[in-house]
Order: structure tokens, then C-alpha cells, then sequence
């Protein structure tokens, strides 16, 4: 598995491809169909990530040391945005994701182009993911 | 009524979103500004800003001057009896918030209250504390499918306990206008008082407070093309009389000692500190824009624009409008099936189109249909028919994206 980096310099360069937003929205409209989809059991509220105004649900399990992450949402824009981050932190070692930026999302411009309901949920998801790798990283040691 | 030339006054409608020229349809939270409004506040600000009521100096009469003629204004708008009856407010929760305080000490455990089940968040919370604080029982008129209130329910819920009825004038979630008229007789008719929300109704139907026997008329200034921060309280002199002072401060006294403080008149009463002068002149600027035209020419040109809307959106498959009342104001709340309201939004945005998503603070109309939210879109008279069918033709774009 590519490492954190790589797999962000990827996305950052996927997206510099498109020319226009309609494009990049296209584009995670797509991704968000492809997203590693969460077992039903686990969508209930204690699985909910607060702060977003579209339902998001998501999942962590451990395969060997690495994080596992599925996820889904009401809203298939917010899908393309979880797909993204699932596809930078899953299978990535709880280490790893605590250490790792999140720069990649302001040189995608992913923030700007968001409402501001959707940015606030953006930064919920990235709280949770690396919640996640937070009780995960205890369960390790 | 012209339409073309009526644009040019809200200079913010020839600047372009994402590269395309904007399409606004989000009037039912926040109407555009006309040139008219922008240059009075600007005038304020070059020529006479200076705190009010209390100066000696030329610039604090002028100033005193516009905001008490913006109050007539106002006054003469609603038909109220005096300018006294007319308190500034920052908008219309703030003037919820005056009475449901006030009405905290003139309400005990018995008491009941009732709402509609139509209403703003903003018409429901501050009641809902209230209730908290005295121990009183809030009572909910149910509605049904098309998002019109139950009235036989209505007459049950009504009783001699019951002490405030409060009802918006318009649901700004589906526009359904309300028959505040049958609801104002029927609660005096038991000694209840009547609160009436009127911040949708107001940029569409001209509220007569008399007429209405209405106790309390509530709206802000920012959905009738003023600027926002701005709004009012009208009261009955009767029932403002007998509500206690919301905020102690400046303003609102006759004579402070520390032994004991008498309160002002009306309106300063409720008035404490120094008020949003240049907003409350403003809204009296804004009230002369649109009287110029006429409400009625408002109303009838945006009914227009809402029945060709409603006829076009009706017409694109899987889409379900929600708020099917024969007496609507010039708002579209619906969903396309298997698509999340938001995602419409955000795509629509893209294509230079704005129209609001989410529950419109009105989660308990939500609950009733089942949904997490809708998609509104909400005419002003600036809208034009082709700026429907621009709307039309991204959302189907949006619908073949997001399918």
C-alpha cells in the first residue's frame, strides 16, 4: 500500500486535471459511487458523524495493523468527499494516519468550493477518521 | 410593473456566480438590497450619524428626526393606531424573544399555549423555554398533506386556558399562507392573545394590524429588501402596556436611583441601548421602495412566476412539490426522488443558481413529510421567467449527474 503522501499527491494531481468545478464534481460524484460501503448493522446513530447536515456513518476496523475505514452517506456528494478521505487513510497504520496532514484538501480547494455546511462536515470527518486511529492505536499497544 | 428596470436598482443581481450570471432564489431568506436602501444607510453614515434621543446637537435631531419618520413609516405601513405601538427590534426573533420573556411572569402552570405546526424554529424555541420557565403546556396545530393547518383541530385545542396563540402569517417552508384572520377571532374569542409571524408574509401581503385585531405583528427588515438587523415588534398599546421590559439599559428608563428604576414610555421601554439607527431608517427606505410599485403589483407578478414554476417543475419526473396549498406565497419546496436535496444544491450553485436546501429551521414539517430536507426555491418581483428556466434546465443537468 502507497503510503499517506503519495496517495494525497494523487488525488491533488487527479483533481488539478479537471477544468472546471462541474468537472471536479463529476468527478466525486463518481468516486462517491465506488465508496467501500459500510455493513448496514453498523449505520445507525452511533456510527453518525456529527456536524455534517447530509447523514454520514462510518466504520473502522483493523486488518493486521492497519485501519480499515467504510463509510456511506444520505447525500452522494458527501459520498465523493468520504470516498477521498477513505482513500488517503484507509489501510494506513493509526500511526501513520495521526501524523499525516491534511493540507491536500486546501490545494485541491476542496474547502472554497464547499457550502459552509459541507466544509464543516468535511473537517467532522477528518476529526472522526483520526478518532478512530486514536482508539485503534491503544487497542495496538 | 417593470421588471427590467426594477433590476437595475439591486445592483448584486448583475454579478456573475461561478462564472455564470446569478439566479437568485433564496428571497424567502434574505431579499436583495435596491440601490435606494444601500444609499441610505451610506447617506447616514456621510451625513448625520450621531446617537439619538438624548442629544442637544443638530446631527442627533437629524438623526432622531429619520429614525422616529422611518417608525411612522413603518406605523403607516401596518395600520398600526400609533408609533408607539412600533418597537425596533434586531429582526423578528429577537421579537419573539421580547414577548415570550415578558410573558414569563404573566403566566403560571395552568396556562396553555398553542402553535402551529408550521412554524420556524425561531417561532417555536423561544416558547418552548418559556414553557420550561412557568411550567405552561404548549398545544400543536396539526396540518395535513398539502401543508395547510387542521382548523377543526385548532378549535379543540382552544379553551379557556388557553393564554397566547402564536401562528406565522406564511410558512417559510412551503409557503402556505394561513388563515390568521378565523385563527385572531377565535383565540380573542376565548381571551386569548394573538402573536402572528409575519416575516414571510410581509414582502408579499400587506399586514393591516387593525383590521386584523392582531395583538402582536412580527418581521424583519432583511425579507423586505432592507438591510438585515433590522426588524419590528407591533403591539397592541394595551398588551405592551402589561408585558414587563426584555432588557434593562439606556434607553428604556424614566428615572434610575439604586433604590428603585421606573421604565420609559413606548416604545423606549422595550428599546434599551443604543439601536441599529442607520438600519432603522433603512427600513423605512426599503418600505417606500416597495410601496412605490405597490404589494398588490408584487404579489400578482410573483404569483405568476410561482405558477410557471410550479407547471415546469411539475413536469420533471420523480419530482414531488411539498406544500400543495391553494393559498401560497411565491415559494417551492420539493425533491427529486433518490436525490438528496443538498446535492441538488451544491450542483445548482456550480451553475450560478442559489436556492436553499436543508429543513429551513422547520424540522417538525420535515418529520411530518419524512425527509431530511427539500430543496426551496422562493421568488422575488426581480425574478423573471427566463431565470425559471435557466433554474429548469440546470437542476435537469443536476438530475442526470446525480442519478
Amino acid at each position: 500500500m502507497e503510503t499517506i503522501e503519495v496517495a494525497q499527491e494523487e488525488i491533488i494531481e487527479e483533481f488539478s486535471m479537471f477544468e472546471d468545478w462541474m468537472q471536479r464534481y463529476e468527478y466525486m460524484i463518481e468516486l462517491g459511487k465506488s465508496l467501500p460501503l459500510i455493513d448496514p448493522r453498523f449505520k445507525s446513530d452511533d456510527y453518525i458523524i456529527k456536524g455534517c447536515q447530509s447523514k454520514v456513518w462510518v466504520h473502522a476496523d483493523l486488518e493486521d495493523d492497519k485501519l480499515v475505514f467504510t463509510a456511506d452517506s444520505d447525500a452522494i456528494i458527501t459520498k465523493g468527499i468520504i470516498a477521498i478521505l477513505i482513500r488517503v487513510f484507509s489501510y494506513q497504520h493509526p500511526n501513520a494516519i495521526l501524523e499525516s496532514g491534511t493540507e491536500f484538501i486546501d490545494k485541491i480547494g476542496l474547502k472554497e468550493h464547499l457550502s459552509p455546511t459541507r466544509a464543516n462536515g468535511l473537517v467532522s470527518m477528518i476529526k472522526q477518521l483520526k478518532m478512530y486511529a486514536i482508539a485503534f492505536k491503544t487497542q495496538l499497544n | 410593473m417593470d421588471v427590467q428596470k426594477i433590476r437595475k436598482d439591486f445592483p448584486i443581481l448583475a454579478r456573475e456566480v461561478n462564472g455564470k450570471p446569478l439566479v437568485y432564489f433564496d428571497n424567502a431568506a434574505t431579499s436583495q438590497t435596491p440601490v435606494q436602501v444601500i444609499d441610505t444607510i451610506a447617506d447616514y453614515y456621510k451625513n448625520y450619524n450621531a446617537n439619538i434621543h438624548r442629544g442637544v446637537h443638530t446631527l442627533s435631531q437629524e438623526a432622531t428626526d429619520a429614525y422616529e419618520a422611518a417608525r411612522q413609516k413603518i406605523q403607516k405601513h401596518l395600520n398600526a393606531a400609533h408609533p408607539y405601538e412600533i418597537i425596533f427590534t434586531s429582526g423578528t426573533t429577537h421579537s419573539i424573544n421580547i414577548v415570550s420573556n415578558g410573558y414569563a411572569q404573566l403566566l403560571g402552570e395552568k396556562d396553555e399555549l398553542i402553535v402551529s405546526s408550521l412554524e420556524h424554529h425561531s417561532n417555536i424555541v423561544p416558547w418552548q423555554m418559556l414553557c420550561e420557565k412557568t411550567g405552561a403546556a404548549l398545544k400543536v396545530i396539526p396540518m395535513n398533506e398539502d401543508g395547510v393547518l387542521l382548523m377543526d383541530q385548532f378549535d379543540k385545542l382552544l379553551s379557556n386556558k388557553t393564554r397566547l396563540v402564536f401562528v406565522n402569517h406564511v410558512s417559510n417552508a412551503l409557503g402556505t399562507v394561513n388563515p390568521i384572520e378565523v385563527i385572531i377571532r377565535k383565540a380573542h374569542a376565548v381571551g386569548a392573545e394573538v402573536l402572528i409571524d409575519g416575516a414571510q408574509a410581509s414582502p408579499h401581503i400587506q399586514g393591516d394590524v387593525q383590521a386584523l385585531d392582531v395583538d402582536y405583528y412580527v418581521t424583519s427588515a432583511h425579507k423586505l429588501y432592507g438591510p438585515t438587523g433590522i426588524g419590528m415588534l407591533y403591539g397592541k398599546e394595551s398588551a405592551l402596556k402589561r408585558l414587563p421590559p426584555y432588557q434593562g439599559g439606556g434607553e428604556m428608563i424614566a428615572e434610575v436611583t439604586f433604590e428603585k428604576t421606573t421604565y420609559a414610555d413606548l416604545p423606549h421601554k422595550f428599546e434599551a441601548g443604543t439601536p441599529n439607527i442607520a438600519g432603522g431608517i433603512a427600513f423605512g427606505a426599503a418600505l417606500d421602495y416597495i410601496n412605490a410599485i405597490g404589494i398588490k403589483q408584487i404579489a400578482t407578478y410573483e404569483e405568476e412566476l410561482l405558477k410557471y414554476a410550479t407547471d415546469k417543475l411539475s413536469k420533471i419526473p420523480g419530482l414531488k412539490i411539498y406544500g400543495t396549498a391553494s393559498k401560497k406565497t411565491a415559494v417551492i419546496s420539493f425533491n427529486v426522488e433518490g436525490i438528496h436535496p443538498y446535492d441538488i444544491g451544491s450542483i445548482l450553485d456550480k451553475l450560478g443558481i442559489a436556492v436553499r436546501t436543508g429543513h429551513h429551521c422547520a424540522q417538525p414539517i420535515m418529520d411530518y413529510y419524512q425527509i431530511p430536507g427539500t430543496v426551496r426555491v422562493s421568488f422575488s418581483f426581480y425574478n423573471t421567467l427566463e431565470e425559471i428556466d435557466r433554474m429548469i434546465e440546470a437542476l435537469i443537468k443536476a438530475i442526470n449527474m446525480l442519478q
